[in-house]
């Protein structure tokens, strides 16, 4: 196997301050403001114009692709994901560095791209496929293969404007996976199109890769990464943070996302509550090595300063998607408070959440009646999804996701 | 793992050659070239009621305002039948400022799709072009019958065989500036409304509507200052008789297509590959 992409010290670096204000008249202003001493009149209030103000995309990322090899690319957002595959698929240039490439290369960036609405689906597959660098001859080799896969033939000599998004993308994907580029690029298609048509997509780039063709898959899904991928890069803050086998380094993304110690400590002056109870320390306590993800318990504790003794004191919690839903409430047991520090802790069990970003508010209730105090959004966290041998990577929905006791007979 | 490694087939560097116009490149785009061309052709008439009539319309009514003007003001038109005379010059104007102010919005026009996939960004502004080239050979249709109808006042030169000449010529001005303010609207927006009325403010500098032999000696050196001036001349004499020109005057215009042309291709790659961080 030979080496197909070599990514060589690319660095990326946005001038924020040389790019100007975009109209000619914008910048005379300000160059005359400048030459007679006085402020920018274009900056608001405050802000200051800083020329060397640059933003650093892509730092020093080197990293080299086999034939035939599946690569994922994986960080958070803003990690330079994006600016890499733009300078793969040249639609910017890199600050410095090099990256040589064997073969043609397509992207899907975005599917559908260069699709004229007024024109028909067999117009829009040539000029699709010729803006994705192949000739008319090869599209219409292949044009047959096409239409069949975006099963869309009924409609084909209709003007897209009138295709269901879905057809869109169909045909969209289907001129591209056609392609028979040496490297195809594809970024985030699972996001689009029903379950059908996801199994579709990844057996095509299977069958692209199995042919020894190259594919860069870059997605915020785990799962499809790690069950598709051979190898994956992790990239934060515009460095390679670590290059290896799917499930070691997307552990490990996991790891370096998870808020361990998403601990806040409270000095009295500035603890939230009121003259009855005050809050003094909120944490999400996970056993250290763990992961944060649905298959795994997590330890809501608390600290609280009560101003005086209760004889009948009890919490009351609520956990919300950071949409806004409410998961779930759970009310802890009554007890008689003395005057002074309590700490709290509520074990939220594994296999019972759901994936995503979450919010927890907490009530001190005392006589199982009165509020003394309720502390909105006091943690905020994020649960990973985790699933073994899925063939199906799309969203799963619903509030819970709960490990139920199941028989089949 | 480093064996074959004199065979890259793409190398992406921060900046390719100054002068690396890259025409092989686009040359394997051809494909492309001429469907954006037919895009442009199909798409433009789609859910019109007259469809391609349009390319007939619009000249026949510039043309037919221009003629009752210069009929009120009495500009004489080296006794060429004034319509035809206007006509000429409308068709072959409309060509170049069509050319103008479409290739100017290159970049600012298609950054969506230029931000996702890449190819010769000269594609576009070149498609253009040939789709403009089509629409003038159907307005040159237009010509034909007031031409049989005024044969008699009219006199075809040898020129005639000029006039591909004198096309080519129009497209690399039109392309040439163009793209070099399509490179130049990527910082200063302000270019492309000063392109809209700057076009039309040129015609009147242009001998479209009035003979250049109407121009007093003393300001005739001025009115040869713009290019298009003589190539409207030589258009008009070899389809009507007459015309003001030298061959000084056309070799002018022909260096002047080629250096805006050249400049305009140098500074549309400068931008091509970095404008998507400023756009």
């Amino acid at each position: 196997m030979s080496t197909v992409i070599k990514v060589e010290n690319v660095s990326k670096v946005y001038e924020l301050g040389k790019m100007g204000t975009g109209t000619l008249t914008s910048d005379i202003q300000r160059a005359f403001a400048r030459m007679k001493g006085q402020e920018d009149p274009l900056l608001r209030i405050g802000e200051k114009y800083d020329e060397g103000a640059i933003h650093i995309a892509l730092r020093d990322v080197s990293f080299d692709v086999m034939q035939g090899q599946v690569l994922g690319i994986i960080g958070k957002n803003g990690a330079g994901k994006s600016t890499l595959l733009k300078i793969l698929s040249r639609v910017t240039a890199p600050t410095t560095g090099k990256v040589k490439m064997k073969g043609r290369l397509a992207s899907l960036l975005e599917v559908g791209t260069g699709f004229h609405p007024e024109l028909s689906g067999r117009e829009n597959i040539f000029l699709n496929g010729a803006i994705l660098g192949m000739t008319n001859r090869e599209v219409a080799r292949k044009f047959e293969e096409i239409v069949e896969f975006s099963g869309v033939s009924k409609f084909i000599d209709t003007p897209v404007k009138r295709y269901s998004s879905g057809m869109y993308v169909r045909l969209a994907f289907a001129v591209a996976a056609h392609l028979e580029p040496e490297i195809l690029i594809v970024d985030e298609v699972l996001a689009v199109g029903d379950a059908d048509f996801q199994r579709k997509c990844l057996g095509k780039m299977k069958d692209v890769s199995s042919h020894g063709r190259t594919v860069l898959f870059v997605s915020h899904n785990m799962e499809a990464v790690k069950n598709l991928c051979q190898e994956v890069v992790l990239l934060e803050k515009g460095m390679v943070a670590e290059i290896g086998k799917p499930a070691a380094v997307i552990n490990s993304y996991f790891k370096r996302n998870t808020q361990y110690s998403s601990q806040i400590i409270f000095e009295e002056h500035e603890a939230p509550g009121n003259e009855n109870v005050k809050l003094r320390r909120a944490e999400l306590h996970i056993h250290e090595g763990e992961i944060l993800d649905i298959n795994h318990a997590f330890e809501l504790q608390f600290e609280f300063d009560l101003a005086n003794d209760y004889q009948e004191f009890n919490y009351s919690l609520n956990l919300f998607a950071i949409t806004g839903e409410h998961i779930f409430n759970t009310v802890s047991p009554t007890v008689s408070a003395v005057k002074g520090r309590m700490k709290v802790s509520c074990l939220v069990p594994a296999d019972l959440m759901n994936s995503g970003d979450f919010t927890v508010s907490i009530m001190a209730v005392s006589q199982r009646s009165i509020t003394l105090f309720y502390f909105q959004n006091v943690l905020n966290f994020e649960i990973f999804d985790n699933r073994e041998n899925e063939k199906w990577f799309g969203n799963i929905s619903g509030a819970v996701r709960p490990k139920l006791n199941w028989k089949l007979s | 793992m480093e064996t074959n490694q004199d065979n890259w087939t793409h190398v992406i560097e921060p900046t390719e050659g100054i002068f690396n116009f890259n025409l092989r490149e686009l040359w394997r785009y051809r494909d492309l070239i001429l469907l954006f061309v037919r895009r442009d052709f199909i798409a433009v008439y789609k859910q019109t009621i007259l469809g391609p009539l349009w390319h007939f319309l619009q000249p026949l009514f510039t043309t037919a305002v221009y003629t009752i003007f210069i009929s009120i003001v009495k500009v004489p038109t080296d006794e060429i039948p004034r319509i035809l005379f206007v006509l000429t010059g409308v068709v072959l104007w409309n060509y170049f400022s069509s050319c103008l102010v479409k290739t100017s919005n290159t970049f600012i026009g298609n950054a969506s799709i230029f931000g996702k996939v890449y190819f010769p960004r000269l594609v576009i502004p070149i498609s253009v072009i040939l789709s403009n080239l089509m629409s003038f050979f159907i307005q040159c249709l237009l010509l034909v019958p007031f031409l049989i109808f005024y044969r008699d006042n009219i006199h075809p030169t040898i020129y005639i065989l000029a006039i591909p000449f004198l096309i080519l010529l129009l497209a690399m001005m039109g392309l040439g500036l163009g793209i070099l303010v399509s490179s130049l609207t990527v910082k200063y927006r302000d270019l492309n409304y000063l392109i809209a009325f700057g076009v039309q403010l040129a015609m009147y500098a242009t001998p479209v509507i009035y003979p250049l032999s109407l121009i007093p000696g003393r300001f005739k050196a001025i009115a040869m200052v713009n290019p298009i001036s003589p190539i409207v001349e030589v258009f008009r004499c070899a389809l009507l008789g007459k015309g003001t020109f030298s061959i000084e005057t056309i070799l002018y215009s022909t260096v002047f297509a080629i250096v805006i042309l050249v400049f305009g291709v140098l500074l549309f790659r400068r931008v091509e590959n970095s404008f998507m961080d400023t756009i």
